[in-house]
């Protein structure tokens, strides 16, 4: 299995590269420089500055100079926040950004769990068309719709919680942690039922049924693991989606994570910044998903032999 | 070929057949009766269908126009007497026949957006799941290396790169949201592709391209048309987040997104300017995700979700 | 004292098109150490009645009748009282070893959890228990055995498994459905044989569910023919054989290929398809494939009893 570990940690590496080309060279492609919002500068200082950065030399150079660089983990510095280096920038960006994603997660994966359950142990009743519904709701209503109305009623109406901001307290948390994480809790929630439902009918809980077992032991020694397989095959697009979706609820927030910078360096053109954040978030996802694989692979002895033959 | 006459063995079986004439029904007609049993699915057309009037012939019949300023009526609240049924936002502007004509263009957006998803998804599904073999496993390979990668970072660079022309954003949402898409056909061609009327196909030497074109493609249009549909949603809420941020359309067009962005500023002083765009925006995903759910258990009850 | 008495058992489900009779007034009983086969093509419902019994049937079941065990009628039972009995004195084993055991846990935790939860065990105690029980098996090294999944075994070990796992708490019935159906020809001798060696050890009484004729014959002293949810014959095995009285059973043992009737040159099929379980026909449910048919059929016929407690329902007085 340690082979195999490794064999797939190697094959990530492609996916990395591709990921810092398809970046670099989409940044480059678009019009305009770091440097054009600023005010007009004169030809020499302009040409220095391009000196400065390896702006003038071919695009190709540029790209081998930043792969160095990479290797190195040096993402060189912000064009947009002048006295900052990327790396510095996403030092403070990135506690944020995985605090409230983290938790987000968490909470989407053990709430949605636990309503697909009830759901699927009670289906076809009131209950269970409740939950399908809200859990319906949740996967449509866009979470820039959610955050404002929750902001207006538990913040500005009920002034329970503070509208914006981050300051690390529980109560700057709520807001954007559960925004977040709704429409994964949702998403989560039909999958687990649906999957439960599914293993529920299949012939070895009839077996397990049939020795006698109370149906509580039934649900939790047999049914509860192979139902909740294809939920952690999906954390993995989970957690990539929440990320995207940390864009839209940091700006909502005013939290200044990493989605924020990202968006500001993407509009100001501000090269290095992009890619590092770009570049994080790539392993970060890549190392999340071979993760979640290794617990598939302990959690389903089928695939952990089949690898044998 | 000589044809045999003697039926005496078959005739006593023939006899013995019960009474009863089994009336066939092919398997559209089955999806066709389950998806008529699920309520949820057949309300979700409706309501769509009237969606559809709305956006497309409501502006027509409103008076006010989308970029007329009404000075007297600035952030007015819903009103009857007013005219402005669903009020006003902060420059005057009628709500309901903004919030009507963003409707087109996200609703515009998904349709295009999701005819470009499915071309590029279903003809990458199809030729990979047909050919199989090394082109199979390093054309999945790509796809799944696409697939961990978070879609709104490269939909955002690509909207920075290209700028915000409404073509560009239908190729750009398109271009991001094929992955699903190409994984269901594939799937479906690899098993396609091991029928025996495939190979009785390929036995009677029909070419490769062919098949594609006449066996196969037909056996992948209802499953085709349960992804699109549950696509089409998935587009609309990623134009509406482009729009949300400032990278969407550009004005005077505007779409639900950006009217819920706009909105979302004026929330406390004026909750009718997010609400409505809000409710429309959520009305529509909710249905659409229930008519694709709807399609899906009646072409493949076995794929619920 | 009978161990089990099934009285007047009918089974339906409630579907869109209808109701499906599967089970219809069914009547038998068991005594303790009895072996008997329930046989009959696919439909006939011999699987819904024992699925009945065990309280296994799918959500729009429905039953109604009696089916008593030592005198408990198991059909009014809750699932918890139900599972005072299921797994302890009657035990079942399913026709495909491979979905009917959980892929996901080691053999030995299924196993030893029926023992524990039943008999109250220590982790050790029901250990051993469980290698003995693989041991009486004959599963070859069973202390590692216990270790593995099911993936890792191949299929006539895995109903040997099953049999294993059936009789752990020692179960005064033993239901089997279709056990060696899945399986290829000599396995099925073997699990055959262990059913039989393993039945005359502790006196287990066995239902054998089956539409293969030759299972029977090695195993079972009486066997009932089952026939669109109905009981068509009863008898001892060599009833059965040499003498049967249905129409349908006649015709079953005919369509069996025989090496010692030479002369025979064609296959016999019993012409025809059963009745639509939806809609069943009045009177005699074989009328329209029986050979012997004629006016009366449309009568309900009835349940003749000869001295020697053999039982089939039909007008026809002797066999043919």
């Amino acid at each position: 299995m340690a082979r195999h570990s490794l064999r797939r940690l190697l094959g990530l590496i492609p996916t990395l590269l591709m990921l810092i080309t398809v970046a670099f060279f989409l940044m480059r492609v678009a019009p305009g420089g770091p440097f054009d919002s600023e005010k007009v500068l004169p030809p020499e200082i302009e040409a220095n500055l391009n000196a400065k950065y390896h702006l003038d030399e071919p695009l190709l150079t540029q790209y081998f100079r930043y792969l160095g660089q990479v290797a190195t983990l040096d993402f060189g510095p912000s064009f947009q926040y002048k006295d900052w280096t990327v790396n510095e920038l996403i030092a403070q960006g990135l506690p944020i950004s995985l605090t409230v994603g983290l938790t987000a997660m968490i909470l989407a994966f053990v709430l949605g769990t636990l309503l697909g359950i009830a759901a699927a142990l009670r289906q076809n009743t009131a209950v269970d068309y409740s939950l399908m519904g809200f859990a319906m709701l949740g996967i449509s209503i866009p979470n820039f719709v959610i955050a404002p109305i929750l902001i207006l009623l538990l913040a500005v109406y009920a002034g329970w919680l503070p509208a914006g901001g981050w300051d690390w307290s529980i109560a700057s948390m709520v807001l954007p942690v559960v925004t977040l994480a709704l429409p994964v809790t949702a998403y989560i929630a039909r999958l687990t039922r649906a999957s439960m439902i599914e293993v529920l009918n299949s012939n070895f809980i009839r077996t397990a049924r049939a020795k006698g077992l109370p149906e509580s032991t039934v649900i939790r020694r047999h049914a509860l693991r192979p139902a909740l397989l294809p939920v952690i095959s999906f954390l993995g697009p989970a957690m990539a989606g929440m990320i995207s979706g940390s864009v839209v609820i940091e700006r909502i927030f005013s939290i200044p994570g990493l989605g924020s910078y990202f968006v500001q360096g993407a509009l100001n053109r501000d090269y290095t910044l992009v890619m590092g954040v770009v570049i994080f978030y790539g392993v970060l996802i890549i190392v999340l998903n071979f993760l979640v694989d290794l617990i598939y692979a302990w959690l389903n002895p089928k695939v952990r032999y089949d690898e044998k033959y | 070929m000589t044809k045999s006459t003697d039926n005496s063995v078959v005739d006593p079986f023939e006899a013995a057949l019960s009474v009863q004439d089994v009336k066939g029904r092919s398997p559209w007609e089955d999806a066709w009766h389950r998806l008529l049993k699920n309520r949820a699915a057949v309300y979700s057309t409706f309501i769509m269908a009237f969606m559809l009037m709305l956006v497309v012939f409501g502006p027509m019949l409103i008076s006010w126009e989308s970029d007329f300023t009404d000075w007297d009526h600035t952030s007015s609240p819903p009103s009857v007497e007013s005219g402005h049924w669903f009020g006003t936002d902060a420059v005057g502007r009628d709500i309901l026949v903004r919030t009507l004509e963003g409707g087109r263009i996200s609703l515009l957006v998904g349709l295009v957006a999701t005819i470009v998803s499915l071309l590029i998804g279903v003809s990458y599904g199809a030729v990979a799941g047909y050919f199989g073999g090394a082109a199979d496993r390093m054309m999945m390979r790509v796809v799944d290396i696409i697939y961990a990668l978070p879609f709104m970072f490269f939909v955002i660079l690509l909207m920075v790169v290209f700028g915000r022309h409404i073509l560009f954003i239908f190729v750009a949402i398109g271009a991001v949201n094929w992955l699903d898409m190409a994984r269901i056909v594939r799937g479906q061609t690899l098993s396609l592709r091991n029928t025996e009327f495939i190979e009785a196909a390929r036995a009677c030497g029909v070419g490769d391209w062919a098949i594609i074109r006449r066996h196969i493609i037909p056996n992948l249009l209802g499953l085709v048309i349960v992804y699109a549909t549950l696509t089409i949603p998935q587009v609309i809420l990623l134009e509406s987040f482009l729009s949300f941020l400032g990278l969407g359309v550009q004005e005077p067009m505007s779409s639900w997104g950006a009217l819920v962005a706009d909105g979302a500023q004026d929330m406390e002083s004026a909750p009718w300017t997010l609400i409505v765009p809000a409710v429309f925006l959520t009305v529509t995903l909710y249905c659409f995700n229930y008519i694709g759910d709807g399609l899906r258990d009646a072409f493949d009850p076995k794929d619920r979700l | 004292m009978a161990l089990l008495e099934v009285k007047d058992l009918n089974v339906g489900f409630c579907t869109p098109e209808g109701e499906v009779h599967a089970v219809n007034k069914l009547d038998f009983s068991l005594k303790a150490g009895d072996a008997l086969a329930i046989v009959g093509e696919s439909g006939s419902g011999k699987t819904q009645t024992v699925m009945a019994l065990m309280g296994l049937l799918a959500d729009n079941g429905r039953v109604n009748g009696q089916a008593l065990f030592k005198g408990e009628d198991l059909l009014k039972m809750s699932t918890t009282e139900l599972n005072k009995h299921r797994g302890r004195e009657i035990a079942m084993i399913f026709q495909d070893p491979l979905t009917s055991l959980n892929p996901y846990l080691r053999i030995g935790k299924q196993m030893i959890e029926v023992v524990r939860h039943h008999q109250g065990l220590s982790k050790a105690e029901a250990r051993a228990q469980a290698v003995e029980m693989l041991r009486a098996v004959r599963i070859p090294d069973p202390e590692r055995r216990l270790n593995q999944y099911p993936h890792e075994f191949s299929g006539g070990m895995r109903q040997r498994v099953m049999v294993a796992m059936g009789l752990l708490c020692e179960p005064d019935l033993l239901i089997a459905d279709e056990p060696t159906t899945a399986l290829d020809v000599t396995v099925q001798v073997q699990i055959s044989h262990l059913m039989g060696e393993l039945r005359k050890k502790s006196n287990t009484a066995i239902i054998l569910i089956t539409h293969d004729l030759g299972v029977v014959a090695g195993l079972c002293e009486r066997v009932l023919v089952m026939y669109a949810g109905e009981a068509v014959e009863c008898g001892s095995a060599e009833q059965i054989f040499y003498d049967p009285r249905h129409p349908y059973t006649q015709g079953l043992l005919d369509s069996v290929p025989r090496l010692d009737r030479p002369d025979d040159k064609e296959l016999h099929a019993i012409p025809g398809n059963p009745p639509n379980l939806l809609s069943l026909p009045e009177g005699c449910k074989f009328r329209d494939r029986c050979p012997k048919a004629h006016d009366a059929c449309k009568h309900e016929p009835p349940m003749q009893v000869t001295e020697d407690r053999h039982a089939y329902r039909c007008f026809l007085g002797e066999s043919a």
